[in-house]
């Protein structure tokens, strides 16, 4: 039996790769505690890098999503309309499961690009590898969400604010980023705080569909489900899971929070307290 | 299914689909789409039920049972529903077992946890083992339904909440006018008139049950994931229509499944709105005062 | 992974009235073929099929099959969910921790290499395997990167798609595949013998149905049904018992 300090060693990088720690996972009758706690704890390091990447393109994304579906110009509303539908009206599992079967039906060596002066050659290989393959679809499926928590967000900027800004001569860009853009965040933020938090619980789909886990390195929930297989103990692995997942939802709170204040922090009265109480949720 | 069926190597190719789309795997496929819709069918008044009663107990004057409603609905927005499908099947298979045992033999000396054994005695086994096999299929459906009644009625219940506490006090104050009790004005008044409240966030917890339904296969519910990947691999020929494979194709058909689901839950959310905003105090039952004026 | 268990199909055996009162469950895969899969009728078919019935027929008792989950049987077999696996486990030392095992149904079973290359990387490269296997446990040793999947049809496709560089399994299990591939799979590298043969997994605390079980199976053997079967669905090159 391992003491907790050796569990952390042995296993506190164990998701990053088996380079990073013990090569084999600790069998049935040789599992500690800690070395659910730690072993969970590395996997969730896999829950963050998804989240976080997830939402730092798709918040951009879902922008430029919105305003499509907000433009008056069919040949960009009706595309945009159709992605949101295709990601919000389809199960993310499936979505996984399919992106992985299509991912590994491209050419193992790489797309050729003919760009007329030069050909590029698009590596295709690791689109197969939950890192890259699964992040894209985690991408798209917030962008499409988010999208339309922005688009309903942009249909409700007063009027008033934009008759204002036309009064000060501003058109264009300047409108956009100084009035619309500004606006739209303060509106949406309460619900894409929830669609944040809804998506950082989504990466826990990532190794259940599809994408393979590499040298056992898996993020928390694959973890704990094997923990779980290994001791047919349910009562210890998922609850140790949904405690680091409770503290991972408090500091998104915290964070979007902070936001939300500095977002809302020219109005005359004291901003809003977030209301985590979600009518909109995935 | 067809007369022609019996020698498929022979058979040109049309025929050899028309006998291996009907073979009995792929029944058992069109039969797991059924189950899925049965999941959808039996889950959301299980979860209404659920949500009420987590919502009632939220607003309680009770501060124990208030606790333990606004525990419930905190509950599922801090951790991943997929923990709870995972957890709550087998954490009610085990308890229920337990208890069996406990009731069934008393006299049992030896410890129910021995390293990896979760041993009960034989007469305490949840359904029993010598139980028909559709009693065990009934039974696992069972607890992969408890599970998402479980999440879901949390969510609902978040919903509810939400919706009796935005009924405007005004209509309540006025029921209270008439000299109704407290018990009258929930009954009479607040349960009435939160529906439409309720509707956008019930509609979208509809379409959140709709697509949680994949995750029936993780809790070994032989689905419509499960039948994708079976058929879909490619099959050698010790099996009767040999293919390669084939699972990017039966992926896109349950995909294609859930965007008709969803698409078709829309339009009729959409109606039904329609109808329930009628004569209300919203922006939506004002529009339509305006348009019929 | 948590699966309960799910009846497949009720066989209701002749059994003698001394032991008819309970129903053995016996817990199967369904999904490695030739040893077990599911026809396309939606029944359990194979080698462990034919077996595991003619076993129970031996020894007098009423069985019924029960389909999981590979990576969930050893913990359904512990939970009770069922009492026996038959599902070409081997016989190895680690899972004897958990489990008991009969004697081995089968002679020990080569384990090779398949891939689309005659001079793909075994020794370095990325080697495809399904999870809780000998081969899986046998692969995290050597020096290849490990890619572990749920089903052994998934192993397959992973070489395939190229996304590994071989798949890593029973011999009898790759021969049909590699047969059947008109020249696109390869076996390669050296067989590996793994385990001590293929047995039936039991609980620890069931001596009783392990004694059963060997009665039936050094019954079989003795009379040369065994080896017909083992010849009937591994092919005439396949191993037996001598």
């Amino acid at each position: 039996m391992r003491n907790c300090w050796e569990s952390l060693s042995a296993y506190g990088l164990r998701a990053l790769g088996r380079d990073y720690g013990e090569t084999l996972l600790p069998r049935a009758g040789d599992i500690t505690l800690c070395d659910q706690i730690v072993l969970i704890g590395s996997g969730l390091s896999w829950n963050l890098y998804f989240g976080m990447l997830a939402i730092g393109f798709g918040f951009f994304l879902a922008t430029l999503l919105a305003l499509g579906k907000n433009s008056t110009n069919p040949l960009l509303r009706r595309p945009s309309s159709g992605f949101i539908f295709l990601f919000r009206g389809s199960p993310l599992f499936i979505q996984f499961f399919l992106a992985y079967e299509a991912f590994v039906l491209l050419p193992r060596n790489g797309i050729e690009i003919d760009l007329f002066f030069t050909t590029i050659t698009a590596e295709t290989r690791w689109l197969t590898r939950a890192w890259a393959g699964a992040l894209i679809v985690l991408i798209l499926n917030t962008t499409a969400y988010s999208a339309e928590i922005f688009h309903g967000a942009l249909q409700s900027v007063p009027k008033g604010d934009l008759e204002a800004a036309d009064a000060y001569g501003m058109t264009g860009w300047r409108r956009f980023r100084r009035i619309v853009w500004p606006t739209m965040l303060r509106l949406a933020w309460p619900s894409y705080t929830n669609e944040a938090i809804f998506l950082f619980h989504a990466t826990t789909l990532v190794f259940f569909s599809g994408f393979p886990a590499w040298q056992q390195s898996g993020d928390s929930l694959y973890y704990a489900r094997y923990l779980a297989d290994q001791t047919f103990n349910p009562f210890v692995a998922y609850p140790i899971v949904a405690a680091y997942f409770v503290g991972l939802t408090l500091v998104i709170i915290w964070i979007f929070g902070a936001v939300n204040r500095r977002l809302n922090r020219h109005l005359p009265q004291q901003a809003p307290r977030l209301r985590y109480r979600p009518q909109l949720i995935r | 299914m067809f007369s022609f069926c019996t020698d498929p190597a022979t058979l040109p190719d049309w025929q050899w689909f028309a006998c291996y789309l009907t073979s009995g795997t792929h029944l058992a496929f069109y039969w797991s789409f059924g189950v899925v819709l049965l999941l959808i069918a039996l889950a959301a008044p299980s979860a209404l039920l659920f949500g009420f009663g987590g919502a009632l107990a939220a607003r309680s004057h009770v501060a124990p049972v208030r606790v333990l409603g606004k525990t419930y609905i905190a509950m599922v927005r801090g951790v991943p529903d997929i923990i709870f499908f995972l957890f709550v099947p087998i954490a009610i298979d085990q308890g229920l077992e337990y208890l069996m045992h406990h009731i069934r033999c008393p006299d049992w000396t030896q410890p129910v946890r021995r390293g990896a054994e979760f041993a009960v005695c034989a007469q305490a086994k949840v359904p029993l083992s010598n139980a028909p096999a559709w009693v065990h299929d009934i039974y696992s459906f069972g607890l992969a339904l408890v599970a998402f009644a479980l999440v879901f009625g949390a969510f609902a219940a978040n919903t509810l909440y939400g919706a009796m506490r935005t009924v405007p006090r005004a209509q309540l104050e006025t029921a209270e006018a008439y000299g109704m009790s407290r018990r009258q004005v929930v009954r009479r008044i607040l349960l009435p008139q939160m529906w439409i409240y309720a509707l956008p966030g019930l509609s979208n917890l509809w379409m959140i049950l709709i697509k949680a339904t994949p995750l029936l296969f993780l809790l070994g519910i032989r689905d419509i994931v499960y039948w994708a990947r079976e058929l879909g691999g490619s099959k050698t020929s010790i099996y009767a229509y040999p293919h390669g494979d084939w699972r990017l194709w039966y992926f896109l058909a349950v995909l294609v499944f859930y965007l008709l689901l969803t698409w078709v839950s829309e339009r009729v959310f959409e109606r039904l709105m329609r109808r329930l905003s009628r004569g209300q105090a919203t922006a939506a039952g004002e529009r339509l005062r305006r348009a019929a004026a | 992974m948590m699966k309960l268990p799910l009846a497949l199909a009720a066989l209701t055996l002749a059994a003698a009235p001394a032991l008819a009162q309970n129903v053995v469950r016996l817990g199967s895969e369904g999904a490695y073929p030739p040893y077990n899969f599911i026809n396309d009728a939606n029944q359990l078919d194979g080698f462990e099929r034919e077996l595991g019935d003619a076993l129970c027929e031996r020894a007098q008792l009423t069985c019924e099959w029960v389909i999981t989950d590979w990576d969930s049987i050893i913990p359904n077999l512990t939970a009770g969910n069922f009492d026996a696996i038959l599902a070409g486990m081997n016989i190895t030392d680690e899972r004897r921790q958990v489990i008991s095992f009969s004697d081995a149904y089968t002679p020990p079973a080569a384990s090779s290499y398949a891939a689309l290359e005659e001079d793909a990387d075994i020794e370095n490269g990325v080697v495809a395997v399904q999870v809780s296997t000998v081969q899986a446990s046998y692969v995290a040793q050597t020096g290849a990167t490990l890619l572990e999947f749920a089903t052994p049809d998934e192993t397959v496709a992973a070489v395939r798609n190229g996304e590994a560089d071989a798949v890593f399994a029973d011999r009898d299990f790759l021969v049909p595949i590699v047969e059947e591939s008109g020249g696109e799979f390869v076996f390669v590298g050296e067989d590996v013998q793994l385990g001590e043969g293929i047995g039936i997994g039991l609980r620890q605390s069931d001596e009783e149905l392990r004694e059963t079980f060997n009665t039936a199976i050094a019954s079989m053997k003795e009379d040369g049904t065994l080896n017909e079967m083992i010849i009937k669905w591994f092919g005439p090159n396949a191993l037996t018992f001598d």
